[in-house]
């Protein structure tokens, strides 16, 4: 990279001095300062931007970020324990071998006819989905969990008309902050708070607190701290005496075992489809769905593409297009619904994947899987003096909180003693549910083998004597 | 036959033969009929028999009504039959590595390099759980400290978020923090974002469920975006403006900062939607312009994968003043270690999980690492050279025009029209781009409303060399010729392609639309779900 000779770059083909001439030449331009005669001069940029200095060969761009990668740590290094709201799960290899088809990988927005496989692959995606939560409508991802309840609850103000939500206290801090920021313009947010000694939704504080003003109600199942809420039919039984929606977020694992909250009443069900087939990658494998019946005043409030399924003009052909397309902001700028955009396609079709090799029986095996290892969990942890596991006296799943009062130590002072000894507690809930005391919600999933349970269980003994 | 067959294009000194192009066409079924009762894709780690001992049937744990009795019905099937499927699948789409896409413009479809998808796809990148203890996180954390240094530079902003998931994501996020602004100031009057009918629609979109009222801006009889009718619309009210430079039109707005003077002398903030900053790299920045907001799409002008439409990343900069308002947490550094503040009371708080796509940034980082300072200022000069090239090319096609700012240059992209074409032979120009892909690429007409009447929009970025885009020319040179001499066999288009004719009617019919196969069962083949 000698300064004034001309570089020639592998990813730009014209870079080539040759070409480049050429070009100019044809267009009649002196040089490329033509093109930007637009440009005023005191905005241009005066000489080269100071950026760090690149690697230009493939190797040593590769050594420099493996450099930098190698001061991780992951969670295949260790023993890790730590969920809330991205979990650790066998990725099949399959997932893996199909998102990084460059047909997939690096398509972006064509058209039903050249993107054919893209369509059938994510209808297949919504197909399975709608399987697995009993619904016949469920969108093509947004971008997050997050995002899917917050959607999910703007929706249902305007289904019904209505500007109130009410939402069950046991959520994740960071989930709620997003859904706040996203409800302010329109819609007033309620917290209910929770029952002590349960984890569920304390129903007198919703009947009290629920009225014909309210657009929905919001719980979680399993929740994020870990319980199963089973009063689900009350709870959508009374949103939908005062006319509400009944709104439930679900992790799509748990539901080769339990029951879809579609059968306990819910209207819209939301949740993340991370742990179908996405590696976690510092959080980069998120994405959300949401889920309804098939009737025109949801599907009309959707922000999100719906993908359909129709015919085409040879007979039995399947073809697949944009359903009701004239509802999003594509069509209608600032007057369709919320917004469309880019969000995350490729875990949408991973997921497909994912459900379509593990079929009915692997999705009920590995959410009897995990129900068995968590509750193993707990039953070992639950032996060692000081610590209480699982504080609330309801069913599990996979997640469940730990607490530490009785050791004398903080979770923080606990978990770096378990650091030491390469295993990664579960996230510390401490700041984020003060009521709780020390304590931190642990994560089980089908890869935690009995040895590993073990192994926390005798560390942690370890490190509370 | 005879009506497929490729011509030959005189370019310059060598020919350009248009391609025998056929798309894969496999058949292939909807999955659940593939499906064969007792195959499995996968097996589940079995569970130990100590654990089975000690917990007996988990099950019984849960009560009646929240077990499920039925399993899901999902499709049976081996993991071959898995894989063969979607691979079939993956035949019947056109990745932007198999052709040469330059059609689809505002998108930025530039070459993602391969060693990129590797590093994010390292078990190093790929078992990072967000919520490690910092000591075990540091790396991925130093590459996004280093990559918003590297934002700040190319921007002239001063602090970026990684967290919106994508552009739209990015402009929801500016549109928050500008509302933040004014209700920490007391101000809660200024309802009103300003933003122009070029620029993306999400501008509009997003600022509206952010709470603003829209003001759309159409261009001056030129196409440049109107200074009059901003001026006209600036008033107490103004929150913001929200805008592109260069436009969807390729147009660059010499008047940025006059735009931006009025604003914030009504009082409101600039953000700068940098969709289109693949032309300007190296060559002009927000700060110069005085913009207060930018954010830039990752998945787009910094080479990670479009993804069939994400995983994606909007990175938003902000000036100092709005730095408090940014999403928890940023990544800060303390001369020893890296480190996540949460630590930001007037934070808007958070716009999604964590701390955004990780593996984007780290392709981002990689792309700007191999090319350095030169080569982005490299890319930006190769596209815009590209984009002239392709314009003088297009404008040989009888038919095609590119509306406004007559006989100048444009930056990356141009917004054509093919009115001409269509007045003398009645083919619009969606039928245009079917037809384009019968030959094997993609083509797109712009987004709504179409302001430039019969609009195509092509961005022919850096990664294509002056033969994919004589390729291209010439193969809408020859769709142009079809549709003079035989305008049924383009609007009856595409013949190559993996499917026919699509009927669009149910689509749109409560009645018949079906979203899932559960739903197309009951409705199509009166099928009962048990």
């Amino acid at each position: 990279m000698n300064d004034g000779k001309s570089v020639v770059y592998p990813y730009i083909p014209n870079s080539a001095p040759e070409t480049k001439a050429q070009m100019l030449k044809d267009v009649a331009a002196e040089s490329t300062e033509d093109f930007f005669e637009d440009v005023p001069e005191r905005l241009r940029i005066k000489g080269m931007m100071n950026l760090p200095d690149p690697f230009p060969s493939e190797w040593a761009l590769k050594k420099h970020v493996e450099g930098i990668l190698a001061k991780n740590r992951t969670a295949a290094e260790c023993l890790s324990f730590l969920g809330a709201g991205c979990w650790q799960h066998h990725v099949p290899a399959v997932c893996d071998e199909v998102n990084q088809r460059s047909e997939f990988l690096t398509a972006y927005a064509g058209e039903p006819y050249d993107d054919h496989g893209r369509f059938q692959a994510l209808f297949e995606y919504t197909s399975m989905m709608g399987e697995l939560l009993d619904m016949d409508v469920v969108n093509v991802p947004t971008y997050d969990g997050y995002q899917a309840a917050a959607t999910a609850l703007r929706m249902a103000a305007r289904i019904t008309d209505r500007q109130e939500v009410l939402v069950a206290r046991t959520m994740c801090s960071g989930k709620l902050m997003k859904i706040r920021d996203y409800l302010k313009p329109d819609v007033e947010l309620r917290l209910l708070d929770y029952n002590r000694l349960t984890g569920h939704l304390d129903l007198d504080a919703l009947r009290s607190a629920i009225s014909s003003n309210t657009a929905a109600v919001y719980f979680e199942n399993p929740s994020y701290l870990g319980f199963i809420e089973t009063a689900g039919n009350e709870i959508s039984g009374l949103a939908h005496d005062f006319g509400a929606l009944s709104v439930v977020s679900v992790n799509p694992i748990t539901l080769g075992v339990l029951t879809p909250p579609a059968r306990y009443g819910a209207d819209l069900v939301c949740g993340d489809i991370q742990p179908l087939g996405m590696h976690m990658q510092f959080g980069g494998g998120q994405a959300g769905f949401i889920a309804t019946r098939d009737e025109e005043k949801y599907v009309m409030e959707f922000p999100s593409r719906l993908f359909g399924i129709t015919s085409t003009r040879v007979e039995g052909e399947y073809g697949f297009g944009d359903v009701a397309y004239e509802r999003t902001s594509f069509a209608q700028r600032e007057k369709g619904k919320e917004w469309v955009g880019t969000a995350a396609a490729l875990w949408g079709i991973t997921a497909g994947v994912y459900l379509a090799l593990m079929g009915p029986k692997g999705m009920t095996e590995i959410s009897d899987a995990i129900l068995a290892r968590a509750r193993y969990a707990m039953l070992q942890l639950s032996k060692i003096g000081g610590i209480q596991t699982p504080i609330f006296q309801s069913p599990h799943f996979g997640e469940f909180v730990v607490n530490f009062d009785d050791t004398g130590k903080t979770v923080g002072e606990i978990h770096r003693a378990l650091l030491q000894h390469g295993i990664f507690g579960g996230k510390d809930l401490s700041r984020e549910f003060p009521e709780l005391g020390e304590s931190a919600l642990y994560s089980i999933t089908e890869i935690h083998s009995q040895e590993d349970i073990d192994r926390l269980a005798q560390e942690l003994k370890e490190v509370v004597a | 036959m005879t009506r497929q067959e490729p011509n030959e294009l005189s370019t310059g000194k060598r020919r350009t033969a248009l391609r025998h192009y056929h798309q894969a066409r496999w058949n292939e079924p909807i999955l659940f009929e593939l499906s064969c009762a007792g195959q499995r894709g996968i097996l589940v780690p079995e569970v130990e028999e100590g654990i089975r001992n000690a917990v007996g049937d988990a099950r019984d744990s849960l009560p009646q009504s929240m077990r499920r009795r039925d399993p899901p019905k999902l499709p049976e099937l081996s993991q071959p039959h898995v894989l063969r499927h979607y691979l079939r699948l993956s035949q019947e789409n056109l990745g932007a590595d198999l052709n040469i896409d330059v059609g689809q413009g505002t998108c930025t479809m530039k070459y993602s390099p391969k060693i990129n998808d590797q590093l994010a796809r390292s078990s190093k990148m790929a078992d990072l759980h967000p919520l490690q203890d910092e000591e075990t996180i540091q790396g991925i954390l130093e590459i996004f400290y280093r990559f918003e240094q590297i934002l700040k530079e190319i921007s002239g902003m001063d602090r970026f978020t990684l967290q919106p998931a994508a552009g739209s994501a990015a402009i929801y996020t500016n549109a928050s923090i500008i509302r933040a602004f004014h209700h920490a100031r007391g101000d809660r009057a200024r309802n009103e974002i300003i933003t122009t009918i070029f620029s993306h629609p999400s501008n509009a979109a997003c600022a509206r469920t952010a709470g603003f009222d829209i003001i759309t801006l159409y261009p001056d009889d030129d196409g440049y975006p109107n200074l009059a009718a901003l001026r006209a619309a600036v008033s107490g009210r103004t929150a913001g403006l929200l805008i592109t430079n260069p436009e969807d039109t390729g147009i660059f707005n010499p008047r940025i900062e006059e735009f931006v003077r009025v604003v914030h002398e009504a009082g409101g903030l600039c953000s700068y939607d940098q969709a289109n900053a693949n032309g300007i790299l190296g060559i002009t920045r927000a700060r110069e312009a005085g913009f207060d907001l930018c954010h830039f799409n990752l998945h787009k002008t910094f080479s990670s994968p479009h993804g069939c439409g994400g995983p994606a990343v909007g990175a938003t900069g902000v000036t100092r003043a709005l730095a408090r308002f940014l999403p928890v947490p940023v990544v800060d550094f303390d001369g020893n270690k890296y480190y996540l503040d949460y630590d930001r009371p007037e934070s808007i708080g958070k716009i999604g999980p964590f701390y955004g796509v990780a593996p984007v940034v780290l392709r981002s980082y990689a792309w700007v690492m191999a090319l350095g300072a030169r080569g982005l200022r490299e890319v930006a000069e190769i596209a815009v050279l590209n984009n002239n090239y392709l314009l003088k090319k297009m404008l040989e096609i009888p038919g095609v025009s590119a509306p406004y700012a007559k006989g100048k240059r444009r930056i990356e992209q141009v917004r054509y029209s093919w009115e001409g074409l269509t007045q003398a032979t009645g083919v619009h120009s969606e039928q245009i781009g079917l037809r384009a892909a019968d030959f094997g690429v993609h083509y797109w007409t712009s987004h709504h409303p179409y302001v430039v009447p019969e609009p195509c929009t092509l961005e022919p970025t850096e990664s294509y060399s002056k033969d994919d885009l004589d390729e291209y020319a010439a193969i809408l040179a020859h769709v142009a010729a079809e549709a003079e001499r035989d305008p049924e066999l383009v609007s009856t288009a595409p013949h190559n392609s993996t499917v026919h004719t699509i009927d669009h009617e149910p689509l749109d019919d409560p009645a018949r639309w079906a979203m899932t196969w559960r739903a197309y069962l009951k409705k199509h083949r009166r099928e009962r779900m048990p």
